[in-house]
């Protein structure tokens, strides 16, 4: 059995910057970073928070067929999203709302998926290299590694981190369970793919607790397929930025895959269709909004120095951020009918011509009698 | 269709006899060949040339990274060759087996199948999926099945199958050509077949999607592809001596199915027989069936007739002959759409 390490934390619960030995490794990667990108962090948590809640509401007024939350997870979301560069590329699962928004996708865009117009919607070229949603979990995993693969056998690595590329694929403790994962972290390590494996831990895979998925802590995981791990406090931003910064830079300086364990909690529900009531227990859950991503990073950054004008102003950003989604996704149409045959092939098809031709003239001759 | 094959037209090789395995072998030297994105993934492709020795020879001449020896997973092998086209590369994936493509189910038809649609036409997936498949080589049990029907039930997918060393050999470069996932069934009872093939590919070159009418006749269309074609042929010889003259089509496409070819042959000799290895129930089979029915009642002068395999698991080998459809069960099916009494009529309506 792989030997356990610290969880890395910089931050405490109470927003104290720590001074243990394991936060001073990774301290040079946040006094790297400026006040402007400190207040980003914050500004991304709050943003993301204010339209998860506003997504939610929309659901539960009908105007979406289903939402997933990410209430709890920004930290974790925020921190390696913005720990990556601007060429790397990201495999989602179906939660990482933030990591989509920092990196240039349109957040209507995945209300999009989720009101039932469309079943993907973005080209993740013109969208920060952001991939898909992937509902199928692990799937993306693969998807990940054969991308980092790609990128090895590209050959075109010049040691610089500031082109060199490397891919990040999310996952969550149900997905480690899918053999897809695991075969990902076999190839991944076959061909020492520059890839970091980013596990959310959100304790709950809808309603199966994590203990079900694992008996051993997940990032000891790694260490059997020859990848390193190592598990962070996930609603801690400086800890995600930093590890994942380290570990991204790492994997593309040709080092290999990485693995990093979040540990986080999925406050809210599974998605709008579950009652997490039915099978969690509230005093679990009080703990970890005790453990709260935003409360912990606003309570640092007033002790130092930043003051009530620039939060009011971020509450304000997050209501006008939320007030936009709300607009754009009453506005959306639906597609047209013929739609639904177009791009399932690249190239001409008989079935698809046929069927389209056969459709349009089938409803036309409705409208005619109607 | 990328413009790989476009340039591939080099100097005239001529026309030599080649095996059916050897010609995907040259298909697929020529295809790396004429586009460095093209790669080869599989388990025992490279040092050992795979199971069935058709990529042997690749990895010593283009190397580690064009021919890999892929870690033994096969939704592994299929996951990450959409992650490799993502990243711009012509993956060409082999599944050692017909019977071990159903740990990359997911990734082929729920992933593969569907990423072209989600992205609204902003990313392709060229990628070809090689498959042995079919029985009558005596194996053990997952070696000699035929799962084509799986795959041909999924849109976003083409399937192909070739049945002749010269259409093994265009048809997976056409397959490593196509912008679209394909999946090439290989007839493994065949690999050994020989015949002339020309590495020419021309425009006037037929395409993958086409079905190619064998040998021609005038009272029976007998539909047929991959192992059996050579079967069905074989009974239009052996049926000419009674006096009856059966039209063979090598179907080659599976996904979509050429039907104006079989409709056109149907409108000339009226009645229907297809054959193939699968199973009967929801097969390729039905679906030709309906089809042509539908197309061409009218022209029909007896219902479509069907010699497929039973709706068993594929039996133990010692057994298999009597799964598998031979010629003297194509003849029966011929007599019975001929309305010959001696035939019995097909098993689902006794």
């Amino acid at each position: 059995m792989a030997e356990a390490a610290p969880t890395v934390q910089l931050l405490s619960p109470d927003g104290v910057l720590q001074s243990d030995a394991t936060a001073e490794q990774y301290r040079p990667y946040i006094d790297a970073l400026s006040d402007e990108q400190l207040r980003q962090f914050h500004r991304d948590m709050v943003v993301t928070r204010r339209f998860d809640l506003e997504a939610t509401n929309l659901q539960r007024q009908g105007q979406l067929a289903l939402w997933p939350p990410s209430h709890g997870q920004e930290a974790a979301q925020v921190g390696s999203a913005r720990a990556m560069r601007h060429q790397d590329h990201v495999f989602p699962s179906y939660r990482e709302h933030a990591v989509a928004m920092i990196r240039g996708v349109d957040v209507v865009d995945i209300v999009r998926l989720m009101r039932g117009v469309t079943h993907g919607g973005w080209n993740p070229a013109e969208r920060g290299n952001f991939h898909l949603y992937t509902l199928v979990l692990g799937s993306q995993a693969l998807h990940a590694a054969g991308y980092a693969m790609g990128i090895t056998f590209d050959g075109i690595a010049t040691g610089d981190p500031e082109t060199d590329e490397a891919v990040v694929v999310y996952f969550g403790d149900g997905a480690t369970s899918q053999g897809d994962v695991s075969e990902a972290l076999v190839f991944a390590a076959s061909f020492q793919a520059p890839q970091v494996f980013f596990l959310q831990n959100n304790h709950w895979a809808i309603s199966v607790p994590v203990s079900v998925q694992s008996r051993t802590p997940l990032y000891l995981r790694a260490g059997g397929f020859g990848i390193p791990g190592i598990q962070i406090d996930g609603n801690d931003v400086l800890a995600s930025y930093a590890v994942t910064r380290k570990n991204l830079d790492e994997a593309r300086a040709g080092d290999g895959p990485r693995m990093i364990e979040a540990l986080t909690y999925r406050i809210g529900a599974h998605t709008t269709s579950d009652d997490p009531t039915k099978y969690r227990l509230s005093h679990e859950l009080e703990s970890w909004i005790a453990r709260d991503p935003i409360v912990r990073y606003e309570a640092w950054l007033r002790s130092r120095g930043e003051g009530d004008a620039f939060f009011a102003e971020t509450a304000t950003e997050a209501e006008d951020f939320a007030a936009d989604l709300r607009k754009r996704t009453l506005e959306l149409t639906v597609p047209s009918t013929d739609r639904i045959f177009d791009h399932v092939y690249s190239e001409s098809h008989p079935v698809m011509d046929g069927q389209k031709q056969w459709l349009a003239d089938y409803e036309a001759s409705l409208g005619a009698e109607g | 269709m990328s413009d790989t094959l476009a340039k591939a037209t080099g100097p005239a090789t001529g026309t030599e006899q080649l095996t059916l395995s050897k010609a995907i072998n040259t298909g697929l030297r020529r295809a790396l060949e004429d586009d460095e994105k093209v790669v080869l993934l599989g388990e025992d492709i490279g040092k050992l040339g795979g199971v069935f020795r058709v990529t042997d020879g690749l990895q010593r001449d283009f190397g580690e990274r064009r021919v890999m020896d892929a870690p033994l997973g096969e939704s592994g092998i299929v996951g990450t060759a959409i992650g490799l086209a993502f990243r711009g590369y012509r993956p060409v994936c082999e599944v050692q087996f017909d019977g071990f493509i159903y740990p990359a189910f997911n990734q082929i038809v729920a992933q593969l199948a569907k990423l072209h649609y989600r992205t609204d036409g902003a990313v392709s997936m060229p990628i070809t999926i090689r498959v042995p498949y079919g029985g009558g080589i005596g194996a053990v049990e997952h070696h000699s099945e035929s799962p084509e029907a799986y795959f041909a039930h999924t849109s976003g997918l083409r399937v192909i199958t070739c049945s002749n060393p010269q259409d093994a050999h265009t048809m997976i470069r056409q397959a490593i050509a196509c912008d679209d996932p394909v999946l090439f069934f290989e007839p493994k009872r065949r690999y050994w077949t020989k015949g002339d093939v020309d590495q020419e590919i021309t425009p006037a070159t037929l395409s993958m999607e086409s079905a190619r009418v064998v040998m021609a006749g005038s009272d029976v269309t007998l539909v047929g592809y991959g192992p059996l074609v050579a079967t069905a042929s074989d009974a239009a010889l052996a049926a000419a001596d009674e006096g009856v003259s059966i039209e063979v089509i090598d179907l080659r496409s599976l996904s979509p199915i050429d039907f104006d070819t079989v409709e056109a042959s149907v409108r000339k000799t009226g009645r229907l027989v297809i054959t193939h290895e699968a199973q009967q129930f929801g097969g390729l089979g039905a679906e030709i069936a309906a089809s042509i029915t539908e197309r061409c009642f009218d022209y029909l002068q007896a219902a479509p007739a069907r010699v497929t395999g039973f709706d068993v698991p594929y039996p133990a080998a010692k057994l298999e002959d009597h799964f598998l459809p031979n010629l003297d069960r194509l003849l029966d099916a011929v007599d019975r759409v001929m309305g010959k009494r001696n035939s019995l009529t097909g098993w689902g309506n006794r």
